[in-house]
């Protein structure tokens, strides 16, 4: 018990943030991933403080929230880089050179897929469709879906997230 | 100044909608946000409003803004005429996106000027049951994939009885080459909510939800803001249009996770838990949401039903072939010169999709394989272009419609990589619940590997035969017991992708 309450106790702003978000859904359980997606955008990802916050006000068990942060690829347990880019993989960019694209763009930006550029500019990632299928490949940036995705326009995307 | 009109649509945005109708307003022309007309090959497309109609100008860039005579609607290189009479839209057979693109997908007094509504209103005067027979008579089924006539689908649940029952929407469109979900929901949501009413009233719901993957945040906006206008204009909330009809409407967020499209997942994930597989039965129809009567459909079966309660079961059903009844959003994907959106009646062969509205391969390659129904589809070869697009034909040959998601891939594509994929997406989108799915996936791969690096090829070919037959059999839900669907198609009819160092050896 008490080290659930160090816990909180060390991180007072992420556990405050959960319980507020949490108060805004009525603390019900079943908006959990609301919740977290909420946080996540609040906070840039999901951190460990949270959890018993999160726990305790939807009357869940810490193990059953970890459970669900863990289960979603879209909840992060540390923080991204500044911006976030999804290269689609799926069959319908695949046709149109995707694994060639994810190579060309891990090799320029020096990460891999799931890391983080050196200046904290960019996480890369990859994600199975993007619902632009009939423009592909696709990649979206932060919010922003981008289609006919090559190399010279990928190239401005960077910059734009460098800027 | 002139009228023009310039997509919201996501697909439409991605390829630089937001800066030409950003450049359009700027020169004083009033712009209007309107859904994709779903030529998607042709987008950013601008149209003009016209005496004669709206006259339509593709795909334009940025620079191109200038030069487009907006207030003539004259010449220009990518002047297209009336969009109304462009063949790859009046060849259609559009009765659930007849209006997405012509309007504000939110204007809820544009949607009622087309017609929006008129099956709702209809519904308010009749009783449940006469609405869940409308619907069987349709022969409409399941637009997912499964093809589970929805009809008697709806009668489960409005013959339940329950204290709250739930209608649910599953808009977590993951497979690939799909994407005439998201187009409802952006080009013209009001169609969802209007069905998913009708639905509610049909079955005695008064609370339903729309659970949209997080990947389609601009379709999480737009239903949101239908939703708001809905309810305010009283087609949505307590005592709809003033009667004692009563639904509420709610977005929920995916996070990610490919499961949550299968629909018990989704119901776990909706009450906020890990999206696992629940065994059937109990079937959610008895026993879903929260634990009680649910009905649970795709975007487009919910689209279809407004149109089969304004016009009547018998006109959806005068479409189609067999027993597969009306029309199917399709969706054409990849490597294909003119992506975009085709509703046709089912019937419709593949090659009149790829061929005659697609245009053939975008890399001008001839076609070699094309992917049916998404990532749990089969490869289907360009031998077999013939085939109407049927539930039953298609299940004859060992593919399948689903969704309609049609993946084109030219002579380049590796068959033996693709079936190497359809494993390894499995493996990696699993919820873990049942054995066959968790562990046969990993286990593909592996296999799959060694017979490409020739390793005891016919015994691993075996073996991978056996190990499909048990995912097949053995899975709790269609994610396990589809994936060798793609990867045993890929054996069949490539059967040359597999033998690739025997081959270069015999050179």
């Amino acid at each position: 018990m008490s080290q659930k309450t160090t816990l909180l106790d060390l991180s007072p702003r992420e556990a405050t943030a959960a319980r507020e978000i949490a108060l805004r859904y009525g603390n019900r359980p079943d908006a959990l991933l609301e919740i977290l997606h909420d946080l996540q955008e609040h906070l840039g990802f999901i951190p460990e403080a949270a959890l018993p916050a999160l726990a305790k006000a939807l009357n869940l068990s810490r193990a059953e929230v970890h459970g669900v942060v863990t289960f979603y690829h879209d909840y992060r347990r540390e923080p991204a880089g500044r911006h976030v880019i999804k290269v689609c993989r799926a069959e319908a960019c695949q046709s149109m050179g995707a694994n060639e694209l994810v190579s060309m763009i891990e090799r320029f930006l020096k990460v891999k897929l799931g890391q983080t550029t050196a200046d904290g500019a960019i996480t890369l990632e990859a994600a199975y469709c993007l619902g632009n299928c009939a423009l592909s490949p696709a990649v979206m940036v932060d919010d922003k879906l981008v289609g006919r995705v090559d190399a010279k326009k990928f190239e401005t995307i960077v910059a734009e997230c460098r800027s | 100044m002139s009228k023009v009109f310039v997509p919201r649509d996501s697909a439409a945005r991605s390829v630089g909608a937001d800066e030409v109708a950003a450049a359009l307003a700027k020169l004083g022309h009033e712009v209007v946000r309107n859904g994709s007309r779903g030529l998607l090959f042709l987008e950013p497309l601008v149209e003009v409003e016209t005496k004669d109609g709206r006259i339509a100008y593709g795909p334009v860039t940025i620079d191109d803004v200038a030069s487009l005579p907006i207030a003539t609607a004259g010449a220009h290189t990518l002047r297209l005429g009336n969009i109304e009479d462009h063949p790859y839209l009046k060849n259609q057979e559009r009765l659930t996106f007849a209006r997405c693109g012509i309007t504000d997908p939110v204007s809820v007094s544009d949607y009622v000027k087309l017609g929006g509504f008129d099956g709702l209103k209809k519904a308010l005067g009749l009783a449940g049951a006469a609405i869940v027979a409308e619907v069987t008579e349709s022969g409409l089924r399941g637009r997912g994939g499964a093809g589970f006539p929805t009809g008697i689908k709806w009668k489960t649940v409005l013959d339940a009885r329950a204290d709250q029952k739930y209608i649910c929407c599953n808009a977590d469109e993951g497979d690939s080459g799909t994407f005439a979900d998201r187009m409802v929901m952006e080009g013209d949501p009001l169609m969802l909510i209007e069905g998913m009413t009708i639905a509610a009233i049909a079955v005695g719901a008064t609370k339903g939800y729309v659970y949209i993957r997080s990947e389609y945040p601009d379709a999480i906006a737009t239903m949101k803001e239908a939703i708001a206008n809905a309810v305010a204009a009283k087609w949505l909330g307590a005592n709809i249009q003033g009667t004692d009809k009563t639904f509420h409407l709610e977005v929920r967020r995916g996070a990610g996770a490919y499961i949550c499209g299968e629909e018990t997942a989704m119901l776990e994930s909706l009450e906020g838990k890990r999206g696992t597989v629940r065994p059937k039965p109990p079937i959610p129809a008895l026993e879903g949401l929260f634990g009680k009567p649910t009905v649970i459909n795709n975007v487009l079966s919910f689209a279809a039903v407004p149109f089969i309660l304004a016009e009547g079961g018998t006109a959806y059903k005068n479409y189609g072939m067999g027993r597969s009844r009306g029309t199917l959003p399709f969706q054409l994907a990849g490597n294909i010169r003119q992506g975009g959106l085709v509703e046709k009646a089912f019937g419709v062969t593949l090659r009149e999709l790829v061929e005659t509205f697609g245009g053939g391969t975008f890399t001008g390659k001839p076609i070699r394989a094309i992917q049916v129904g998404g990532p749990l589809g089969a490869y289907v070869p360009a031998s077999q272009m013939d085939m109407p697009m049927d539930y039953e034909t298609f299940a004859a040959a060992q593919a399948m419609v689903g969704h309609g998601g049609i993946v084109v891939f030219d002579e380049t594509v590796d068959m033996a990589a693709q079936a190497r994929f359809a494993m390894e997406f499995c493996a990696i989108e699993s919820c873990g619940k049942c054995t066959p799915c968790r562990i046969g996936s990993t286990r593909g791969v592996e296999v799959i590997d060694k017979i490409v690096a020739g390793e005891d090829r016919d015994a691993n070919l075996e073996l991978l035969s056996d190990l499909c037959q048990t995912m097949t059999d053995g899975s709790l839900c269609a994610m396990g017991g589809l994936t060798p669907m793609p990867v045993m198609s890929a054996i069949k009819h490539f059967p040359e992708d597999f033998d690739k160092p025997a081959a270069l050896a015999a050179e």
